[in-house]
């Protein structure tokens, strides 16, 4: 059978695809362990989203081929989708107000 | 005259063109993907908006069953996605038989995946007693937020199952490009995506120390 799309065969090897998964795969076993740390929650919250990030980096990148694409197609994606769930996070403020609105149990 | 005409041919913004030399399947599941990440945004932030205005969230995730069930989960979802990158790969050499393993392979870490989450979600329902509307915590939020949250999550899940079969049934009849295979792909990737964010920030900022 010949080639169905030679264009789609250009990007990284099956060796590269192998070791981002173990790289996913040790990032998650290190979030588990801070899950057990003793740290402060703001410290753990931030490590978390830092290592989400970076694990949701190497997915869009490598596994889901973005690296590969034109850039332009990821200037259009992405820098708007970024500032949509930063917007989302102006609600964060309220809800210490809302959490003195409470009525006692 | 000519030679503006010419310019704008060339140019990838002038229409006609494709400025973003993928296919139009693709671009499309591009901005679905987009739009569904927002979804997801948009719950995550919410989870974490009542979590914030709450004087006592509860952390009724013990290590074993939950934490060792969603690891595990993790695990089958990172290796599905490796199963998936291998499934396209061999369809863009054109090998369909080993195509169709790779979705195999891929549409049986999804399962276990929902059969997991299933019986973790039973543990906490029976055991825990929580449910979407109340829990013994007096933060009825907290499942309300966890349910809609994994839940819709499980849907995708189960939507990426079906969507892999049909792929996987066609490929195997002959029919179907690379591209199609890609596609699939995409939105399996994403999936685990955002799986990389409901686990720690649900479950493992939940765990009972």
């Amino acid at each position: 059978m010949h080639t169905e799309d030679p264009a789609n065969v250009a990007g990284a090897s099956t060796l590269t695809f192998a070791k981002v998964w173990i790289a996913l795969l040790v990032m998650t076993a290190v979030e588990v362990f801070l899950a057990y740390e003793q740290l402060p929650v703001l410290l753990m919250l931030i490590s978390f989203l830092g290592l989400s990030i970076v694990k949701a980096a190497l997915i869009i990148a490598y596994f889901m081929h973005l690296k590969f694409e034109r850039f332009s197609l990821f200037l259009t994606l992405f820098p708007m989708l970024v500032l949509c769930i930063l917007l989302m996070f102006i609600t964060m403020a309220d809800s210490q107000r809302a959490l003195h609105l409470r009525p006692p149990l | 005259m000519s030679q503006v005409n010419a310019a704008e041919a060339t140019s990838v913004w002038s229409g006609g063109a494709s400025p973003y030399a993928v296919d139009s399947k693709k671009f499309g599941m591009w901005l679905f993907i987009i739009s569904d990440a927002l979804t997801f945004s948009a719950l995550l932030v919410a989870y974490t908006y009542v979590r914030l205005a709450s004087p006592q969230w509860p952390t009724p995730f013990h290590f074993s069953p939950s934490i060792v069930f969603s690891s595990i989960m993790t695990f089958c979802l990172l290796s599905s996605s490796l199963t998936m990158v291998m499934a396209v790969h061999a369809m863009s050499h054109g090998n369909r038989p080993a195509t169709v393993k790779w979705i195999l392979a891929t549409m049986a870490g999804g399962l276990a995946f929902v059969i997991l989450h299933a019986m973790e979600w039973r543990n906490l329902i029976v055991h825990e007693h929580m449910s979407p509307f109340s829990n013994e915590w007096g933060e009825p939020l907290f499942g309300g937020t966890f349910f809609a949250l994994t839940g819709l999550h499980m849907t995708h899940v189960i939507i990426g199952v079906i969507y892999l079969g049909i792929i996987c049934f066609a490929v195997a009849r002959g029919k179907f490009k690379a591209i199609d295979v890609e596609v699939s792909g995409l939105y399996w990737h994403f999936v685990d995506l955002v799986w990389m964010f409901i686990f720690p920030m649900v479950y493992l900022l939940s765990a009972k120390l």
